[in-house]
């Protein structure tokens, strides 16, 4: 700290410095080289494997640009035709969103630990929340197709199946951090467990649960957009039709009508959190 | 035992959240008159529904147990899987870099940031089976088209979150860099990259786990993975080897987030 | 060297600033037409009330801020006319040294003190840290100069403020600066620490025969340090003398009305009406 007091005082150094300095030790150079070298394999494994072929990128430009040409203009006129889907889509992802909350809350305590009664019914709540979440909508989708026929039921079933998962899982952990003393408090007026639940802890989790089931809303929107490719109902039915059938002007209006409601869904889910949280 | 739990907090519910029973009556009459509505025009053939119940039943003992006998071609399919999304996420991660700039409104022109931030914004729109189709059309049938699809909706979440963290660094190094007459490349390396890098390798590791997830599902429109497997077997009531798939994908989604996690936390 | 440029009878300045201006795009006039003359290796503090115009004043100089209007000679050289390669060549010659320190907080203070020499490497050689080995030994000199030897692989942000000043310092030398421009080095320093640091810049300015500019707001520091002080006030320069004759009554030009014989801490509650009362004391 007090080298600067040093006597030497001169532009030339008095002592000799080193001139060579390595930012990393070998060490740690070989190991860089290694994480660069697996990446490197698990990139030429992965692209290798895929068997691809090289000449479609060719001409995918002209491809793409042939593509725009044949959608523009959009076609205007159908677009009376997609309201009623558009409606069922917004309706696909609230109904299911609903549906969810109610099967979450349960769900969610008992996968968090400090309410649910023993390691059984906490490892059948996780293992809840695992099934839900890990099963994409459009695959619960095909799930739900299966079982009630093609139609908007089975999309519904498809985004409440997923939804349970994300929501209880957010209130799950919102569940494990609530402040214990509250509990306590309304534990020590001797009341029954789902007195504790309802009085102590309900209120303080709210704010979460409000806000991930306005967030899973907004996610649900798109997702519904989708669930008709597997005959889940909503708009995804006509855009995969308009699609097959090579219709590509349509399918633009489609296009855009998604993009319109799935961003003013977001902005809405965005604004309401705001004022909530 | 659920049944009360969930009916319980209804009564607690309601003082927090509305504040006057006046707003809660008008909470519920709201739910219910949305409920009408929407359950009048998405006119429900209620008889189909009802046998799809005792359906669902026989559809669920089908499923148990789980068919493994053909796990080579559930291997196959995994690790196509697998391919797409590793390969989408390498793919991705370049493409966001200078995408992931062109959007950070401290280090682009306005002109570009605004571009960038628009592609941004309709890319993100579309759902990853929308976008698949579209390459399935470009590009056929095939693992090539959810590579692409995947690598797309990646480039476009991990330059959005790269623009973000740009954005939110501290600026003082930047100009301290840029003041020693540096140039753009090198105050980027210099000043940005160690400031962002981190950040990045955890979003890019969670990026690579939900590519995972999706490279499941992008099958259904034949852009390959075992989704397009999946969806064989529903279509051909190929049920218990469809739930063979289906613990297998949630294995590995599972397996997969416990990696993402763990990976993250090493991070430091 | 510059001195005896200077003993040879060469007219040029070392920095010469005239009519130097900026609005800001808000519309606020932050500088309204600067002129100074640095004509030997000398420790400029400027002082000023906060909002004076100081920041803007140092960075125009460097074009961190573009100035509206003015211009700004380093060496004989106009800084403002430069364009983009040409500002980053000057840039390489005049060394910044911030009140946050600005180092970057993930990389060595090696790597920091190094990045000094940005402007003289490539790309490819940066990135893979591959500096001239004069640059190396040199970055180790001045590691030890500013009392820094053998923190050369601590991480910037393992250090004390005192220490990455000092990391600052080093970097800003890194360049072989003509000139030093130093926006309130001291701000987030503990008394000693700060006098350290205004003695090694007193120091630093004598032996490499470079001028510096410093903004700060400690007028007993820059009393003690420096060789000359400008006084800002709003935009323009109000006082500009050596620091021996900065008067009370030029503090009160620079600062307004305020008792300057009085301890600080005293009038730091007295509400408005006292303290108006006091200075009207003051005047009579
Ligand atoms: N980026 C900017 N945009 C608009 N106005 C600015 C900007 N930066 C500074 N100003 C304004 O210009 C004036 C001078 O600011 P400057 O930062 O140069 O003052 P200063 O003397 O350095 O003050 P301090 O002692 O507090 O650091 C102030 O009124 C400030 O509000
Ligand atoms: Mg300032």
């Amino acid at each position: 700290m007090t080298a600067h007091q040093q006597p030497p005082r001169g532009t030339a150094p008095a002592r000799t410095y080193p001139d060579r300095w390595e930012r990393y030790s070998p060490r740690e150079r070989i190991v860089h080289w290694l994480w660069l070298g697996g990446i490197a394999l698990a990139a030429a494994w992965s692209v290798s494997a895929l068997d691809i072929e090289w000449a479609f990128f060719a001409d995918a430009h002209e491809q793409a640009v042939d593509l725009v040409e044949r959608m523009w203009p959009p076609r205007w006129s159908y677009l009376p035709r997609i309201v009623q889907p558009l409606i069922e889509t917004l309706h696909i992802a609230t109904l299911g969103t609903m549906i969810a909350v109610v099967f979450a809350l349960p769900v969610a305590f008992l996968a968090a630990r400090n309410t649910t009664w023993n390691q059984g019914t906490w490892l059948i709540g996780r293992a809840m929340l695992v099934l839900s979440r890990s099963i994409n909508t459009v695959i619960w989708g095909l799930v739900f197709v299966a079982i009630f026929g093609p139609g908007p039921v089975a999309g519904i079933c498809a985004v409440a199946a997923r939804s349970v998962g994300f929501i209880a899982k957010l209130v799950a952990e919102a569940i494990e951090e609530v402040d214990a003393g509250q509990v306590e408090a309304v534990e020590s007026t001797g009341a029954t467990t789902l007195q504790v639940y309802g009085v102590a802890i309900l209120p303080q989790i709210l704010p979460v649960l409000i806000g991930t089931t306005i967030y899973r809303w907004d996610i649900n929107v798109r997702e519904s957009s989708v669930l008709g490719f597997v005959g889940a109902g909503g708009i995804g039915l006509l855009l995969y039709a308009s699609i097959n059938q090579f219709a590509w002007s349509q399918a633009l209006v489609i296009l855009i009508a998604i993009l319109g409601i799935v961003i003013v869904s977001e902005a809405l889910s965005a604004y309401v959190r705001s004022r909530i949280v | 035992m659920m049944a009360a739990t969930a009916s319980y907090p209804r009564r607690w519910r309601a003082p927090g959240l509305f504040g006057s029973p006046g707003r809660r009556l008008a909470f519920w009459a709201v739910v219910l008159a949305y409920l009408a509505w929407s359950l009048s025009t998405l006119n429900i053939d209620t008889a189909r529904v009802l046998a799809g119940l005792p359906r669902a039943w026989t559809i669920l003992e089908r499923m148990v147990p789980p068919d493994f006998s053909r796990w080579h071609l559930l291997l196959t399919g995994m690790a196509e899987s697998i391919q797409i999304a590793i390969a989408a996420t390498i793919a991705g991660a370049v493409f966001s870099v200078p995408l992931g700039i062109a959007a950070a409104a401290n280090l682009s022109p306005r002109p570009l940031y605004l571009a960038a931030r628009a592609f941004i914004v309709v890319g993100r729109t579309f759902h990853e089976v929308i976008i698949a189709i579209f390459f399935v059309k470009l590009f056929g049938f095939g693992p090539v088209a959810g590579l692409l699809t995947l690598a797309f909706s990646s480039a476009i979440f991990l330059g959005k979150m790269l623009a973000e963290d740009i954005e939110n660094m501290k600026p003082g190094p930047v100009e301290a860099i840029r003041a020693t007459g540096a140039s753009f490349g090198q105050t980027f390396f210099y000043a940005v990259v160690p400031q962002v890098l981190v950040k990045t390798l955890g979003v890019l590791i969670y990026r690579l786990d939900s590519n995972l997830r999706h490279s499941t599902v992008i099958g259904i429109v034949g852009a390959g993975g075992i989704g397009q497997t999946l969806s064989a077997s529903f279509t051909r009531y190929d049920f218990d080897f469809a739930s063979a798939i289906l613990l297998t994908i949630a294995a590995m989604v599972a397996f997969g987030e416990w990696f993402s996690d763990w990976a993250r936390r090493r991070l430091r | 060297m510059a001195a005896e440029v200077q003993a040879a009878g060469r007219p040029r300045p070392l920095l010469a600033v005239e009519g130097l201006a900026k609005v800001y795009p808000t519309g606020k006039k932050a500088l309204g037409g600067v002129d100074i003359v640095i004509d030997r290796p000398q420790l400029v503090a400027v002082i000023g009330s906060s909002g004076a115009g100081k920041s803007t004043f140092i960075r125009c100089i460097n074009r961190l801020v573009e100035p509206t209007a003015g211009r700004v000679l380093l060496n004989g050289q106009d800084i403002v006319a430069l364009d983009r390669k040409g500002l980053r060549a000057a840039r390489r010659r005049i060394g910044m040294i911030f009140q946050e320190y600005n180092l970057v907080e993930r990389l060595s203070v090696m790597q920091n003190v190094l990045s000094g020499r940005l402007g003289y490497v490539g790309l490819l050689a940066a990135l893979r840290y591959r500096f001239p080995p004069q640059d190396i030994q040199a970055a180790f000199a001045l590691l030890d100069r500013v009392g820094l030897a053998g923190y050369h692989d601590r991480r910037a942000d393992a250090l004390s403020g005192g220490q990455r000043q000092r990391v600052g310092i080093a970097r800003a030398l890194m360049q072989r600066p003509d000139l030093l421009l130093l926006d309130e080095p001291t701000a987030s320093l503990d008394p000693k620490t700060s006098r350290q640091i205004m003695r090694l810049v007193r120091e630093l300015v004598a032996e490499r025969q470079t001028p510096a500019i410093i903004n700060i707001h400690d007028v007993a520091l820059a009393r003690a340090y420096a060789d000359r002080i400008i006084g800002m006030k709003d935009g323009l320069i109000v006082f500009d003398a050596e620091a021996g004759s900065l008067t009370e009554a030029a503090l009160t030009q620079i600062y307004g009305e305020e008792d300057w014989s009085s301890p600080q801490e005293e009038d730091e509650d007295i509400p408005a009406g006292a303290a108006a009362m006091a200075s009207l004391g003051m005047t009579s």
